[in-house]
């Protein structure tokens, strides 16, 4: 199974004593982090279309779980450059429903051993995430879910208005919407994105994993029912499963398959500010101003708005967006005004009725699907690759995953969190 | 000290208004025209800033907003602007600004400390290191180390102005391309509106050999200053060019004012749109990537040349300048007409322009070409400049020989500034000639022209980083400035699998600083493309993202700050709320009285007394912001026959029924009553939250599903104004007033809807009731809800009727156990878990979401239902407490949803919904709440008055 | 900010406007089964390309209107009245 093109110096290992020893011969025995072959293999075990976060990890945990190596991962564009690289970086686990609870919190149990199990430093910085309440109701509802989560076993800790400030300095003293409380989750945080798809490729590939970069998939082969072999820009391949895991192209590739899928493509907008000293030391969502805000290392105030409600592949900003963006900002930090916006952009989420993701097999048999995780695909990378691969591997689905079926529309057995917390996920 | 002020020229400069301004601590002066850059160049100061990483000295590169090094925080008083640009930053009287990221000073800064490791940490090192033992305890130095300036602390006192317009046609950029472009549209009788980041036209000409472009300028400026039909925008820079050839624009309205005479708005934010758009945006000139090109003393020949021509500055006194095209030159001969010594000119090309050699022959300035720099010599400045010649196959090869100097301009040739073309999706094609990108002009409403276009730039011999081995791009050659991202990190980027352009970008920080990477993108993807042997085309571009050049948040936000962020919505009868002393609180849209506290009340006392009079007596509640559509047309109960769980078109005129809407997923979109007030003519009354959407909700079924239906719709919410008197004594309170509809509890029983007058105002009045109690609620004209208002009070003082608000009416409601919407029900709840599955299946007709319902989910037993709790102890329930079974198992089966203390029952109330509620009424459960639990009994929804006598009186 | 050309009302500002998503959307008949219940109710044809839809001029006349638009850069190539939904379909 190994091809010529497997034969590699040996990786580089990563920490202090590997960069002093650098900071001697020039930085110059790095080696590269893809394994990517010149010529593919005709067969794999298991091609994954999409090389993002969820993608990656699937072939990570094949290969670290199952022993399942002759994977190859195919990339339209380059690694990690869909929303893996676009969104903004949070991570939670802060569901209602014990079906979410279990899988989100699956995937940041995962996130805080990231960085030592994969030997690449993701950066996830616990620093907490907040969400807000603006009135009476809102604060009902932060009731309603802190005790779910509890009782889903994850962290959480109720506060009134003063103990949200004291806890946040700088919240706007008089705001529009007033502060009545919030609900942390003190685990809750965000990590470095880009690197999280680099860790996952670079242990991948240690593994044997193959990446084509720059490699389109163009069809599907089927046989008997099944698929048993994808064609792309580079030939045709044949292998026993596939797996999708091309969030905001989902419907395209399913279109392949000959199948229509419960899902629409969003634009989802971000905005950074120039880099300040540090001035905000947590994640903060405010439901009245829908904007979720946080500092990155870099210094970056990092904002999320809502999504753009009508279907788009395109991956741009628009100037109403950055204009709510703005004033949510400025509603609850008054002295971000004068802060400078340095960039827009939008990554194209896969959005579900219920906006949760389906993570099963299709009705084209050996077709795996990993979507649909709308705005929220960051922070499941980890599960998301650690349940297809289960899935994949053993040919059921993991507890954790079955409720995220395909099965859950034709049944109405919806996961619907924002309708019951009444906070947008 | 090198830099200096020449005597004579500088065409922005008075030189008879010199400014006070201070530099850190330093108190300096300059002169009106002058920009922060140029002022402190005047005054010798050459160390602007350090840099983000290795706080290496940084002097000025750029003259304009494409300057990576001179980064500053101004400060004046309260006001403070982070990473503001001391190319752009206008000198004015009493201007304060200091360097950031350096401390104490950008001459002595302590992490200069991470130069001397400089060699252990290069492009991407934190993602090698830092995992053991923990992130955490590595990550709190590291941000405080990162970040430029220092955020605000203080809440913004400026105000931002938006403005939306429209224009025959908009140039970008008034250089001299842009003038003529202005001008011919101008003569052609086109309204014009011409843009110029700058805070004067004329671009980038600069020196005696351009002495007719610069006359020009003058001339063309001139006239289309006078034009009445041409606005010139200075100070305004073109941000972005999105969906549909919007143009967003930042107009900087007091930036450059001496902060005690600035009025009124700080920017204006311009959103226009053009039928004809020119960009004359002009090109950033390139740095050259070579050993120490990043010393203070190194600067971009044009910005030199743009100091010169406008402010009569000079960054030296001895100068060499290191080029690979003609246009550089006329900077160093500038220089060198205006009296400064130029040590030298190195070309990387065989030959140059004859006719700017012959000039520099006469100045007796020495010429070598093939050459180029290999080294800067200096520390803190630059003492003299290591030349090499350029050999086959790209590598460099130092002659031995350095040329004292103080100053080195560099060009490594132009980018033209394609930004907004590419933001707009435009393409571009590489061009050999003047090694650029240049953009195709295609389907884009806009044109480019000038420099932009790639006209006047040259013939540039590509030079992208100069080293011994091409393959081995140095560690000391920098090519983003403010990342402090080297030409060895690309060639490291590239051997770790990095070679795409965002990757480059992402892995290295590359282009990611704020000056998003104007003078660092192309040469860093051409070093990339030269050490994988693809040309610059190949490895393309990162995306033009928005915004050309940062802008404040404040501008984006323009007016929606503070209470008109979403200004608030008050109830026709506010003020008589007021001065009864209400407390008023937000509910969902509306500001609403939660209660009418006496003195010494507390809320729950006076939510208590208020529910209280009530039910002994009669209450007055205002009921206002309830949701009022008309459904009118000979199809209107066909219509609504469709929408409600129920049927509307059994109901009689003069009657009115409580309904629910769904939408077609099955859930409970909205509740409320349905009156029919003629046979064609329907009132579909919503929640208080919900007009809108359920008004929204009718118009699309309407019009997208069900288009040959003669019905009309509007919402009418806020044109009547609704007073709800309830009470056993409420009837008796209106029959004190001048109404013509019989009260008679015969004549106008429970759910009757009757039109008429009240006190000479034309009125609705319906029986409905959410207290359980005899009711009515009176809608009139809202302009007559305070007279109403009034009158109610005053008829009803004899019988102590008591003003109540929301809080007492939820007390009231839940004793009823009637739904509260959004509280008792969620994004999730079907009619069934309700207790309004019999609608459903007794209809055989269809209706909105009705299917929805017969879906398995729907009609497992199990669902979650609405019951009644009761505290063991009678104590209040937590709302939002989780109801668990009595054993040791933790899955919550439900929620309290609303909860309350009966003045009526002398005990708490609670609603919840429970798995299978209806089936255990009578069983034991725990109420959880965030560890804290209670024991309750689920018991029937309906506390008080089960049988529902009181409503019917 | 889209440019949106109201039949009834010319070109407006995207802000005044809401997307009702694809066109047509063929409501099935009470019998129906789960399956295709579902499928009426989730599945979207989500094209990346030129894309039929409806809009409501929610900030104008309240009408809603059809637009052809593509998905790509979303500039959008015809807009008209609404047909009804199997006009639409059959159009």
């Amino acid at each position: 199974m190994f091809g010529m093109n497997r034969s590699r110096s040996k990786p580089a290992r990563y920490g202090l004593l590997s960069l002093l020893r650098g900071g001697f011969n020039g930085q110059r025995h790095w080696t590269p982090i893809l394994n990517e072959p010149e010529t593919p293999d005709r067969h794999y075990d298991v091609v994954i279309i999409g090389g993002g976060g969820h993608g990656l990890a699937t072939a990570h945990y094949l290969a670290a779980n199952h022993g399942i190596t002759r994977v190859c991962v195919i990339e339209r564009g380059w690694i990690g450059g869909g929303n893996t690289g676009r969104n903004t970086t949070v991570i939670r686990s802060n569901y209602f429903f014990p079906e979410s609870a279990a899988l989100y919190d699956l995937s940041l149990r995962l996130y805080e051993g990231l960085s030592r199990a994969l030997e690449y430093n993701i950066m996830f910085s616990q620093r907490g995430m907040w969400m807000l309440a603006h009135d009476r109701h809102g604060m009902e509802m932060l009731h309603r879910s802190a005790s779910a989560m509890l009782l889903n076993g994850v962290d959480a800790e109720l506060h009134d208005g003063a103990g949200v400030r004291g806890r946040i300095p700088g919240l706007n003293p008089a705001p529009r919407f007033p502060i009545v409380g919030g609900l942390l989750q003190p685990r809750g945080g965000t990590a470095r994105h880009d690197a999280v798809a680099w860790a996952y490729a670079r242990a991948a590939s240690r593994a044997g994993v193959h990446v084509l970069q720059n490699t389109e998939v163009t069809g599907l082969a089927q046989a008997g029912g099944r698929v048993v072999g994808v064609k792309t820009s580079r030939g045709d391949l044949s292998c026993d499963r596939v797996v999708a895991a091309v969030a905001g192209h989902s419907s395209v590739l399913a279109n392949m398959a000959g199948l229509r899928l419960p899902i629409q493509s969003f634009a989802l907008q971000a905005f950074v500010s120039e880099p300040v000293k540090p001035c905000l030391d947590t994640v903060l969502l405010s439901p009245a101003t829908g904007i979720y805000l946080s500092q990155s290392d870099k210094g970056e105030i990092v904002l999320g708005a809502g999504l753009d409600l009508f279907i788009s592949y395109a991956q741009r900003g628009s100037l109403p967006m950055m204009e709510q963006a703005a004033a949510g900002a400025i509603e609850l930090f008054p002295q971000f005004s004068r802060l400078r916006f340095l960039r827009q952009w939008a990554g194209i989420c896969d959005v579900v009725h219920d906006s949760s993701p389906i993570l099963d097999e299709s009705e084209l048999a050996g077709l795996h699907f990993n979507c649909g995780w709308g705005t929220g695909g960051f922070k499941a990378i980890p599960a998301g690759g650690w349940l297809t691969a289960h899935h994949v591997a053993t040919g059921e689905a993991h507890a954790i995953a079955r409720p995220f079926g395909f099965s859950r529309f034709p049944t109405g057995a919806m996961i619907d969190e924002a309708a019951a917390s009444g906070i947008a996920h | 000290m090198t830099s200096l002020r020449l005597d004579a020229g500088g065409s922005m400069i008075d030189r008879a208004r010199p400014l006070q301004f201070r530099w850190g601590r330093t108190r300096l002066a300059g002169l009106a025209g002058d920009t922060l850059a140029s002022a402190l160049m005047a005054n010798g100061e050459s160390v602007f800033a350090r840099s983000f990483k290795y706080h290496r000295p940084r002097g000025l590169l750029a003259a304009g907003l494409e300057e990576p090094n001179a980064i500053v925080q101004w400060q004046e008083g309260r006001l403070t602007s982070p990473n503001l640009k001391a190319t752009t930053l206008e000198l004015h009287d009493g201007l304060i600004a200091a360097p950031v990221n350096a401390w104490p000073s950008p001459q002595f800064d302590l992490l200069a400390a991470n130069g001397w490791i400089k060699r252990f940490i290069p492009a991407a090192f934190y993602y090698k290191t830092f995992i053991w033992p923990h992130w955490h305890l590595f990550e709190p130095a590291i941000r405080r180390a990162a970040g430029l300036g220092l955020a605000p602390v203080h809440p913004d006192p400026d105000s931002y102005a938006q403005h939306v317009d429209q224009v025959d046609c908009l140039v970008v950029g008034a250089g001299l391309a842009g003038l003529q472009e202005a001008a011919s549209l101008a003569r052609q009788g086109k309204k014009v509106i011409l843009a110029e980041s700058d805070p004067w036209p004329g671009g980038a000409i600069f020196g005696p050999a351009h002495d007719t472009e610069r006359a020009q300028a003058n001339r063309l400026a001139a006239e289309l200053s006078a034009c009445p039909n041409v606005r010139v925008l200075l100070r305004t820079t073109v941000l972005a060019l999105q969906d549909d050839g919007l143009v967003t624009m930042l107009e900087r309205l007091t930036d450059h004012l001496p902060v005690a005479q600035r009025q009124g708005p700080r920017h204006r934010l311009w959103k226009l749109r053009a039928r004809d758009l020119v960009l004359a945006t002009g090109a950033h000139e390139r740095p050259l990537v070579f050993d120490g090109n990043d010393r203070p003393g190194v600067m971009l020949a044009s910005a030199a040349g743009q100091l010169l021509e406008r402010q009569a500055v000079s960054p030296g006194r001895r100068l060499v300048l290191a080029a690979n095209n003609d246009r550089a030159w006329d900077a160093a001969l500038a220089l060198a007409m205006a009296g400064l010594g130029v040590a030298g000119i190195m070309d990387a090309r065989t030959a140059a322009d004859p006719a700017r050699v012959a000039v520099a022959t006469v100045l007796g300035i020495r010429m070598e070409f093939e050459t180029v720099p290999w080294r800067a010599r200096g520390s803190r400045h630059i003492t003299a400049v290591e030349t090499a010649r350029i050999i086959a196959g790209g590598a460099a090869r130092p002659t031995g020989t350095a040329i004292a100097c103080d100053t080195l301009l560099m060009s490594g040739g132009y980018s033209p500034v394609v930004h907004l073309h590419g933001q707009a999706g435009g393409q571009l094609v590489w061009h050999d000639g003047v090694q650029a990108f240049l953009p195709v002009p295609g389907a884009l409403p806009c044109r480019m022209v000038g420099a932009a276009a790639g006209d006047g730039l040259g013939h540039v011999r590509p030079v992208w980083h100069i080293s011994a081995d091409p393959r081995r791009p140095s560690a000391k050659a920098f090519v983003d400035f403010q990342n402090d991202v080297t030409a060895a990190d690309v060639a490291l980027a590239r051997s770790e699998s990095f070679r795409a352009v965002e990757h480059l970008k992402r892995y290295t920080t590359l282009g990611m600083a704020t000056d998003q990477g104007k003078t660092s993108n192309i040469n860093g993807l051409a070093i990339m493309g030269g050490l994988a042997g693809l040309s610059p085309d190949t490895v393309g571009t990162t995306r033009f993202r928005p915004p050309y050049e940062p802008a404040p948040i404040g501008a984006f936000a323009g007016h929606r700050v503070g209470q008109l962020l979403r200004p608030v919505r008050r109830l026709p009868a506010h003020a008589a709320h007021a001065s009864l002393g209400a407390r008023f609180e937000e509910y969902g849209l509306w500001e609403r009285p939660s209660c009418y506290p006496k003195a010494g009340e507390t809320e729950a006392d006076a939510v208590f007394r208020e529910a209280a009079a009530v039910r002994a007596g009669v209450g007055l509640f205002d009921a206002s912001p309830l949701g009022k559509i008309e459904v009118k047309g000979p199809d209107a109960a066909n219509f609504l026959d469709r929408i409600y769980v129920g049927r509307v078109s059994t109901l009689r005129p003069g009657g009115c029924r409580y309904g629910l809407i769904l939408n077609e997923h099955g859930i409970i979109l909205d509740d409320g009553i349905v009156a029919r007030i003629a046979d064609d003519h329907f009132l579909v009354g919503t929640t208080s939250s919900n007009a809108r959407i359920v008004h929204q909700h009718l118009e699309e079924w309407l019009q997208c599903e069900w288009p040959q239906l003669l019905v009309a719709i509007a919402d009418v919410t806020q044109q009547w104004a609704v007073m709800n008197v309830a009470g056993p004594n409420a009837r008796r309170l209106l029959e004190g007033l001048a109404c013509d509809i019989d009260l008679d509890g015969a004549a106008f029983a429970h759910l009757g809807h009757r039109e008429g007058h009240v006190e000479g105002v034309p009125c609705r009045m319906q029986r409905v009731s959410y207290t359980g109690e005899l009711s009515f609620e009176l809608a009139v004209p809202s302009r007559f809800a305070l007279a109403l208002h009034a009158r109610l009070l005053a008829c009803g003082a004899d019988l102590g009727i008591v003003p109540f608000g929301i809080e007492a009416m939820m007390v009231l409601r839940t004793e009823k156990g009637f739904l509260h919407l959004g509280s008792d029900t969620d994004g999730t709840t079907f009619p069934d878990d309700v207790g309004f599955g019999a609608p459903v299946r007794l209809r055989k007709d269809d209706f909105i979401g009705r299917r929805s319902c017969l879906m398995p989910e729907a009609m497992r037993p199990d669902r979650r239902q609405l019951v009644g709790l009761q505290s063991v102890d009678g104590t209040l329930l937590p709302i939002g407490g989780h109801v668990l079974g009595k054993g040791q198992d933790r899955q919550s089966q439900g929620w309290v949803t609303s909860s309350v203390n009966s003045p009526a029952l002398g005990r708490a109330v609670a609603l919840a919904m429970v798995c299978a509620g209806r089936s255990r009424h009578g069983e034991e459960v725990v109420v959880w709440n965030r560890g804290g639990t209670q024991r309750a009994r689920i018991v029937s929804p309906v506390a008080f008055d089960p049988k529902g006598e009181r409503m019917h009186g | 900010m889209l440019e949106i050309n109201c039949p009834w009302c010319g070109p407006r500002p995207e802000a005044e406007f809401r997307c009702g998503g694809e066109i047509p959307i063929i409501r099935p008949t009470p019998d129906c089964t789960d399956r295709e219940w579902a499928a009426y109710l989730h599945e979207r044809t989500n094209p990346k390309g030129m894309h039929r839809e409806r809009w409501l001029h929610v900030l104008g006349c309240g009408m809603w209107i059809a637009a052809i638009r593509s998905t790509i850069n979303h500039h959008i190539t015809r807009t008209g009245p609404l047909a009804a939904p199997h006009d639409e379909a059959s159009s």
